[in-house]
């Protein structure tokens, strides 16, 4: 049993906060921001070499660039965040003494060490083999030492909220079932343990493939279950993200989620169709039969992709049904005009919502159709899709919750608060660029992490169309404005950290910073739909989607015959 | 009570979902269904399939194979590097190899005839991205894959490389004529 005085009672949102879970929350967030402002200049560097007109870089340079951008955001910034997160649905959430500080800090000790030792092989040079490391291209062994130290660490850490969640039922520290958004988070903590025993399973052969030890890896089997690591991985931002979305509609509007029986089955969804989701990275691959193809990424993917259309509903339908309670109940859309657009938590989570599902959402599913993938695979079409899911999704709804965090966790008062409304729709305009334009260039087939479009010195030359160097340009023009937007978020929330004012820990502040639950949706809406507007939002989603999949089969359909 | 808060009703199970969840998951379930049907349906009725043939492998014994058709059907040579342009007949089979940093030999197709393309790489990982036409697969030393192509386009068609694969990546670019 943990003393009185390991916790503080946070005075404006009446959240329980045991004192070493809170510290270690503290340090896991700043280090993920520190990552992301490493990654997101190496992202810029990136960026301006890719915009041809610009062409900053040299190759190996590039390469090597890439590679670190890669693997700092994708990895230590989201991951580290993670962990932040998770301890706070344990922990805070239910008001529970957090299982082990000891092992969380050891836990954080070795994703710090992992982490810089694995940048310093980056860095070093002979490592560019970006984050995928595919065999049998082998970079120097620290580089999946520090890959694997960081595993570890990150596995100590799941276990370390695995246990909480065994103290705070043991000593019943919560009524009944667990919070809906602790729930999301166990979902992203058993999907990572899955995830990091399949990157165990894979990198700890290659670490010994790179110092020599075994002589050969068979680059398809690496590649089947490198993706059950790196394909699962994206499935645990996604349900931290959904988490995420849900806690800032709770914060934000005290919404109660329209059932919670359909929301937890979604993210059980998640839990049992991870696995197969690997396969969509493989369509093109050889050896591997359509049969199974198809199994995997329709049968199994489908349905993930189910789940996350329907958070995609309940979330803002939640939203929605709150702000109809609070008697924004006109039209089908007063509820969204009077929306806070002025707090950057709100507003981050709403885009990082919107976003996720029109850019990353539907053309991930497309890209993932075995057929598609043709004429998609390792084109600059797929880090689009990608920059639409993880930073548009994941990393803007992560921006947004930590504005919150900032007052509530850390009690300092936001500094440049003007700066601070604008930066969610600088990042998101940026960012949506980024995506938008590299898919379209991937359309006309621009290949990913290549340096040079005009071929200098190669035995032949190739002229990508007019249109594919403007789509670039304009890429580049949006990279810019992105890293503006995520300096600006990493500038307010460094500035806040050291000379916010300070809030007191007993008294309560000027500014709510969590709005009253609301208990029931009786009475609002229309007819029988609680929430009418975001059906409707859902179903203009749903037509963009079904255009947009067959668009492409038409794409797939005019080019040369393959059987 | 909100989503951070144990459910209000402790028999959360039993509570009715709402008429909007169930009308929309009704309708993704459908157009899940849908996708679903349709790469069935294009193996059927599309003329772009993967076929599932391939074999494993050796660098040695693919590049024979390779060797063994240029030996046969090079009609002239190409490109800075003077690559042998092979032009073989309709519906054989062709071969194309990857390594470090080139796609070799140059190909030349009749249009509108098919042919079985094989593919596999001498050493790393590399990724056959044949522009304009926008097809790409994913080639891998050990495994060598069969696909038919049948070309719908005469002109000049590059191979560009899209898996990277070192510091010559931007730098492999390969070849293939289609005639009339
Ligand atoms: C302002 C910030 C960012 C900019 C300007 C940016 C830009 C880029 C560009 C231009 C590429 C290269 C695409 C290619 O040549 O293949 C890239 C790759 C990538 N980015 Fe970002 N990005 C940013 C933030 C992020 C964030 C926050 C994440 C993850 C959370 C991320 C994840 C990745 C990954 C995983 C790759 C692929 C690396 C590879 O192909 O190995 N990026 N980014
Ligand atoms: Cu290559
Ligand atoms: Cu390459």
């Amino acid at each position: 049993m943990a003393t009185a005085s390991e916790f503080r009672t946070c005075p404006d949102t009446g959240l329980l906060f045991h004192k070493p879970a809170e510290k270690l929350m503290k340090i896991n967030a700043v280090v993920a921001v520190v990552f992301l402002l490493v990654g997101g200049v190496l992202g810029l560097l990136v960026g301006l070499t890719r915009w041809p007109a610009v062409h900053l870089l040299g190759a190996s340079d590039f390469y090597m660039v890439l590679t670190a951008h890669g693997i700092d955001v994708l990895i230590y910034w989201l991951i580290f965040f993670e962990m932040a997160v998770l301890y706070f649905c344990s922990s805070t959430l239910l008001g529970c003494r957090l299982a082990t500080p000891r092992i969380a800090w050891l836990a954080f000790a070795l994703m710090l060490i992992g982490a810089i030792v694995n940048n310093i092989a980056v860095f070093q040079g002979n490592s560019s083999v970006m984050f995928t490391s595919y065999v049998p291209m082998s970079a120097d062994p620290m580089f999946y030492l520090g890959l694997i130290v960081f595993a570890v660490g990150a596995l100590l850490g799941c276990f370390v909220f695995l246990g909480t969640l065994v103290i705070a039922k043991a000593e019943k520290t919560y009524e009944g079932s667990l919070p809906l958004v602790t729930f999301g988070a166990l979902t992203a903590a058993i999907i990572a343990i899955f995830t990091i025993a399949s990157g165990a399973i894979i990198l700890i052969p290659t670490f010994l493939f790179s110092i020599g030890f075994i002589s050969e890896i068979d680059p398809l089997m690496y590649r089947v279950i490198w993706w059950a690591f790196g394909h699962s991985s994206q499935q645990i931002n996604m349900a931290a993200m959904v988490a995420v979305w849900y806690a800032v509609a709770a914060v934000a509007f005290g919404a109660k989620p329209l059932s919670e029986k359909v929301s937890r089955a979604a993210f059980l969804l998640y839990i049992i169709f991870l696995q197969l989701a690997s396969a969509h990275h493989i369509l093109v691959d050889p050896g591997v039969s359509s049969t199974w193809k198809i199994f995997n990424t329709s049968y199994a993917m489908y349905l993930a992709v189910l789940a996350s259309m329907i958070h995609g509903l309940t979330v803002p339908g939640a939203i929605e049904a709150s702000q109809r309670k609070r008697g924004f109940n006109k039209g089908l859309f007063e509820w969204l005009r009077k929306a806070p657009w002025g707090n950057p938590a709100f507003s981050g989570v709403f885009m990082s919502l919107v976003l996720f599902g029109f850019l990353g959402g539907i053309s991930g599913v497309v890209m993932g159709t075995e057929q598609i993938n043709l004429i998609i695979h390792n084109t600059i079409y797929v880090p689009g899709h990608f920059h639409a899911t993880v930073v548009l999704g994941t990393t803007l709804a992560f921006m947004a919750l930590t504005y919150w965090l900032v007052p509530v966790l850390f009690r300092r008062d936001l500094v440049m608060k003007g700066l601070a409304k604008w930066q969610p729709y600088i990042f998101a305009l940026g960012m949506s660029g980024v995506a938008v334009f590299m898919m379209g260039a991937g359309t006309l087939g621009v290949p990913r992490r290549h340096w040079d479009l005009s071929f200098v010195s190669a035995a032949f030359t190739h002229n990508f169309p007019e249109t594919a160097y403007t789509l670039l340009g304009l890429m580049g023009i949006s990279v810019v404005l992105a890293v503006i937007g995520g300096a600006a978020f990493c500038g307010i929330i460094v500035a806040s950290l050291l000379f916010g004012k300070r809030l007191s820990l007993t008294e309560k502040g000027e500014t709510p910073l969590v709005a009253e639950p609301i208990t029931s949706y009786e009475g609002v809406g229309m007819g029988k739909i609680v929430a009418p507007g975001t059906f409707v939002l859902a179903l203009v989603f749903l037509v963009s989607f079904v255009l947009y999949y067959f668009v492409n089969w038409k794409f797939l359909a005019e080019t040369w015959g393959i059987s | 009570m909100s989503a951070l808060m144990p459910p209000s009703d402790r028999l959360w199970w039993k509570e009715p979902i709402e008429k909007v969840e169930l009308l929309w998951i009704l309708l993704a379930l459908l157009w899940a269904v849908l996708m679903f049907v349709m790469m069935p349906y294009w193996h059927v009725y599309g003329k772009q399939n993967l076929s599932s043939e391939a074999y494993k492998t050796t660098a040695e014994a693919y590049q024979k194979k390779v060797q063994a058709m240029v030996d046969q059907y090079t009609v002239r040579t190409d490109g800075a590097r003077d690559f042998p342009v092979v032009r073989p007949p309709a519906g054989s089979d062709i071969y194309m190899l990857a390594r470090l940093w080139d796609w070799w030999p140059v190909l030349e197709l009749e249009n509108g005839k098919s042919y079985r393309l094989h593919l596999s790489s001498l050493d790393w990982q590399h990724g056959f991205s044949l522009q304009p036409a926008n097809i790409n697969l994913q080639v891998l030393p050990g495994y060598e894959m069969v696909v038919t192509i049948t070309p719908n386009k005469a002109g000049e068609y590059s191979v560009v490389c899209n898996e990277y694969c070192g510091i010559g990546h931007h730098r492999m670019v390969g070849r293939i004529y289609v005639t009339e």
